[in-house]
C-alpha cells in the first residue's frame, strides 16, 4: 500500500527528473532528515544543486524562490507549517501573484507553494489551521489542496503549465494516509472523473445519491468514513466530489451532479467565517440556482483557534459525526 | 566590458519623439560597453535630463494629467547615472518606488516611462504598472520596501548556477533598513555566496521621517555583521565613483560574494509631492552642494546650452506624449 507521502515525494523526484529547472526550496528539507513530514527525502541527495536548504527565513526563503522564478528556473516552495505562510504572504501576494499581470504583458511565473495545514496532531493554535480562505480571491493566485484520490505526479506538471503561482496545501493527516491507486476506493466506493484533466473526482457508491458532499482532498476520509456510516446505519447513499483546485473553484465541472440530489453539502476543516465553502456555494448558486433542489449546507469546524489538547480538538473541528449528523438532520 | 545578451530587447523605437534630442545618449551604448566613451558632457546632459524629465512630471500631475502618485530623484539622479555603465545586459536589476532615474540611465527610453506614467500608448507596461511597477527585461520594479531583496538573491542564485559571471543588483533606501527581508535576504546572500549587489541611495530621510530617528547603528557594522563587502561613497564625482565601484563590482562577479554600497545622497525634493516638512534652510543647504551646481569640467555656458536643449527635448516629449491615446491592456487574460 503506497501512502500519500511517498506519492508526493515520487511526483516531486519525477518532476526534478524530467526537468532539470526545478528547484525545492524550504527548511530542513537536507537528507537524512528530508523535511519535516519526510516529502523531500532523498532529494538533496539525487538533486543537491536544485534543492535549496534555507535559514529560518520564510519571507526570504519565498524571495528567493520568485527570484529564481525570474532567473528562468520551476520551483517548489515549502514552507514547514501553513501558518507560517502570513510570514511569506508579501512575497506569494504582492510579487509572485501580480508579476503574472501587474507589467501588462502576461508574465510566466512557475512557482508552487507547499504547505501543511490542519489540525488533529495537537500542535495547538499556530502549528494547526486551516488556511485556504486567507487566500482567496487573489487574482493569478490558484488554490490546490493534497488529495488521496488524485495522483500529484499529473497534477503537479498541469499547475506548473498554467504559468501562474499556485499554493498548495496539504493536510497533514493524508501523509501517512493510504493512496488510491485504483478506482476502487473500498467495498462501497468507486472513483470517476468529472472533467478531461482527472482534476475533478467523484466518488461515488453505484445507487442514486440522498445527497452529495463536496470536499477537498483532507477532508476525503472524514467523508468516505461519513458516507459508510450513513449507508449502513439509515440507508443513507452519499456520494462525495473532490476537486483538486479550491481557488477558482471548478464550478463548470459540476454540471452533471447538479439537479438530482436533493441535498448538496460542501464539507472543509477551515473555521467559521469567510469560509471556502461560503466561496463555493456563491459560485454554485450563481450557475445553476434553476437546477438547486435544496438550500446548500456549509459544513465547517467552529470559530476558534485550533487547540492543543486531543479532546478540546474534537470538540471543534469538524469529523465525520458533524457531516453524519448534518445529512440526516438535512433528509 | 563584456556583454553577454541573455534577453530579447524590446523595441526602442515607440515613433513618437526623437530620442536623437538627447544627443550623446546612444540608444546603442549600452549594448556597446561604451564607459571609456561617454564623456563628461554626456553624463552632465543625462543627469539633466532625468532632473528636467520629473519636474515635467511634477508639472504634469499639477495639471491633473497624472494618476495616483510620483516620486522623484532630484538630487540623486548622478547614482544611476554612474553606475549603470558599469553593469551588464545579462544583470539583474531591481528597483524601488524612486525609480525614475534608474529606468532612465538603465534603458534611456523616456517616451515609454512617461506614456507608462501617464497611461498612454506607447507605455512599456501598458500603463499597468505606473510609476513604481517596471519591468523591462531583467529590470524589475516593486513598490514594496524591502521586498525586492531576497528576490534579488534569489535571481543571484540562480545566475550563479547558470555559470554567468552576471550580478543582481537592487536599489534601496536608507528607511529599507527597517525591513527584516533585507536581513534574511543579507544572510542567505552571504551563507550561500551569490552575487547580490544592494546599492543603498541614503539621502537620510524615509518619507518624513530622518534617519537619525530611524536607524540605530549604522549599514557599515549591518553588512560587517553578515561578513558582506562595503563600500561607501560620500561624493558626486562621477568619474571616481565609476572607478571606485567598478573595481568592487567586478570583484563581485568573479567572487561571488555579495556587497552593500552606501552611496551618501540627497533628496531635494518631496517623498512623493508637496509632502516635504524639512526646514527650508536645509533644503537650501543642500542645494548649495547639489551636483548641478558642483560639477567639473564644463564651463556655465556649456552648462546653460545643455540644460536649454534638454529642456526643449522634454517639451517635445511631453507635447507627443499628450496627444498620445489612452493606453489599453493588451496582456490581460
Amino acid at each position: 500500500m503506497e501512502r500519500v507521502v511517498t506519492a508526493l515525494n515520487s511526483a516531486l523526484r519525477s518532476l526534478m527528473e524530467a526537468d532539470p529547472s526545478v528547484y525545492l526550496i524550504g527548511e530542513d528539507i537536507l537528507d537524512p532528515y528530508g523535511g519535516a513530514f519526510k516529502v523531500s527525502r532523498g532529494l538533496s541527495t539525487a538533486f543537491p544543486e536544485r534543492v535549496v536548504s534555507t535559514p529560518i527565513s520564510e519571507g526570504g526563503l519565498l524571495g528567493v524562490a520568485n527570484g529564481l522564478v525570474l532567473s528562468g528556473q520551476k520551483v517548489f516552495a515549502e514552507l514547514m507549517f501553513g501558518d507560517f505562510t502570513f510570514l511569506a504572504m508579501d512575497q506569494i501576494v504582492n510579487f509572485a501573484a501580480k508579476s503574472v499581470s501587474m507589467y501588462g504583458d502576461r508574465m510566466e511565473f512557475p512557482l508552487i507553494v507547499r504547505c501543511p495545514v490542519g489540525g488533529r496532531r495537537g500542535y495547538g493554535a499556530t502549528h494547526s489551521q486551516t488556511i485556504a480562505k486567507h487566500f482567496i480571491g487573489v487574482p493569478n493566485l490558484p488554490l490546490y489542496e493534497l488529495s488521496p484520490v488524485h495522483d500529484s505526479a499529473l497534477m503537479m506538471p498541469q499547475i506548473f503549465q498554467r504559468g501562474e503561482p499556485a499554493v498548495i496545501f496539504e493536510n497533514k493527516i493524508l501523509y501517512a494516509h493510504r493512496q488510491y491507486e485504483s478506482d476502487q476506493i473500498d467495498d462501497l466506493y468507486s472513483r470517476r472523473c468529472l472533467d478531461d484533466l482527472g482534476e475533478v473526482v467523484m466518488l461515488e457508491t453505484g445507487e442514486k445519491p440522498d445527497a452529495v458532499l463536496i470536499a477537498a482532498g483532507g477532508m476525503v476520509p472524514s467523508c468516505l468514513e461519513a458516507g459508510r456510516r450513513l449507508m449502513l446505519e439509515a440507508e443513507i447513499a452519499v456520494d462525495i466530489v473532490v476537486p483538486y483546485q479550491l481557488y477558482p473553484f471548478p464550478v463548470a465541472s459540476l454540471a452533471s451532479v447538479m439537479g438530482a440530489e436533493p441535498i448538496l453539502a460542501i464539507v472543509e476543516e477551515g473555521t467559521a467565517g469567510g469560509t471556502w465553502g461560503s466561496e463555493v456555494a456563491a459560485a454554485l448558486y450563481a450557475k445553476y440556482w434553476g437546477q438547486l433542489q435544496s438550500r446548500i449546507l456549509n459544513i465547517h469546524s467552529e470559530d476558534s483557534i485550533i487547540p492543543s489538547a486531543r479532546h478540546l480538538e474534537d470538540q471543534m473541528l469538524v469529523s465525520s459525526d458533524n457531516i453524519v449528523r448534518a445529512i440526516a438532520d438535512a433528509l | 566590458m563584456s556583454i553577454t545578451n541573455t534577453d530579447q530587447s524590446t523595441d526602442l523605437t515607440r515613433g513618437c519623439w526623437d530620442p536623437c534630442l538627447i544627443s550623446g545618449c546612444n540608444l546603442r551604448a549600452f549594448d556597446a560597453g561604451f564607459l571609456g566613451d561617454l564623456s563628461p558632457e554626456d553624463d552632465f546632459r543625462l543627469m539633466v535630463f532625468i532632473r528636467r524629465f520629473e519636474e515635467a512630471l511634477l508639472r504634469l500631475f499639477q495639471e491633473g494629467h497624472v494618476n495616483g502618485t510620483t516620486h522623484t530623484c532630484i538630487g540623486q539622479e548622478y547614482v544611476p547615472v554612474s553606475l549603470m555603465p558599469l553593469l551588464q545586459t545579462g544583470d539583474f536589476i531591481f528597483s524601488n518606488h524612486r525609480g525614475h532615474g534608474h529606468y532612465l540611465a538603465r534603458f534611456l527610453d523616456p517616451e515609454g516611462l512617461m506614456c507608462e506614467i501617464l497611461g498612454r500608448e506607447g507605455a512599456v507596461c501598458q500603463g499597468v504598472g505606473g510609476s513604481q511597477h517596471i519591468r523591462r527585461d531583467r529590470y524589475f520594479s516593486t513598490g514594496v520596501q524591502g521586498e525586492s531583496v531576497p528576490v534579488a538573491v534569489g535571481a543571484a542564485l540562480g545566475l550563479k548556477r547558470s555559470g554567468a559571471k552576471h550580478i543582481a543588483l537592487t536599489f534601496i533606501g536608507d528607511g529599507t533598513w527597517g525591513e527584516g527581508s533585507v536581513y534574511e535576504a543579507l544572510n542567505m546572500a552571504s551563507l550561500w555566496s551569490v552575487p547580490l549587489v544592494i546599492v543603498c541611495e541614503n539621502n537620510g530621510i524615509a518619507q518624513t521621517t530622518p534617519i537619525n530617528v530611524n536607524m540605530a547603528g549604522s549599514i557599515a557594522s549591518r553588512a560587517a555583521a553578515f561578513d558582506v563587502t562595503f563600500v561607501r561613497v560620500e561624493h558626486q564625482r562621477i568619474t571616481e565613483i565609476r572607478s571606485q565601484l567598478s573595481e568592487a563590482l567586478e570583484g563581485v562577479r568573479q567572487t561571488g560574494r555579495p556587497l552593500v554600497i552606501e552611496m551618501m545622497t540627497q533628496r531635494l525634493a518631496s517623498h512623493s509631492k508637496g509632502d516635504d516638512t524639512r526646514d527650508e534652510s536645509e533644503i537650501i543647504r543642500m542645494k548649495s552642494r547639489d551636483w548641478f551646481e558642483q560639477i567639473d569640467g564644463i564651463t556655465m555656458e556649456r552648462r546653460a546650452k545643455i540644460d536649454h536643449d534638454v529642456l526643449h527635448a522634454i517639451d517635445s516629449l511631453v507635447e507627443c506624449v499628450l496627444a498620445r491615446e489612452a493606453s489599453s491592456w493588451k496582456g490581460r487574460s
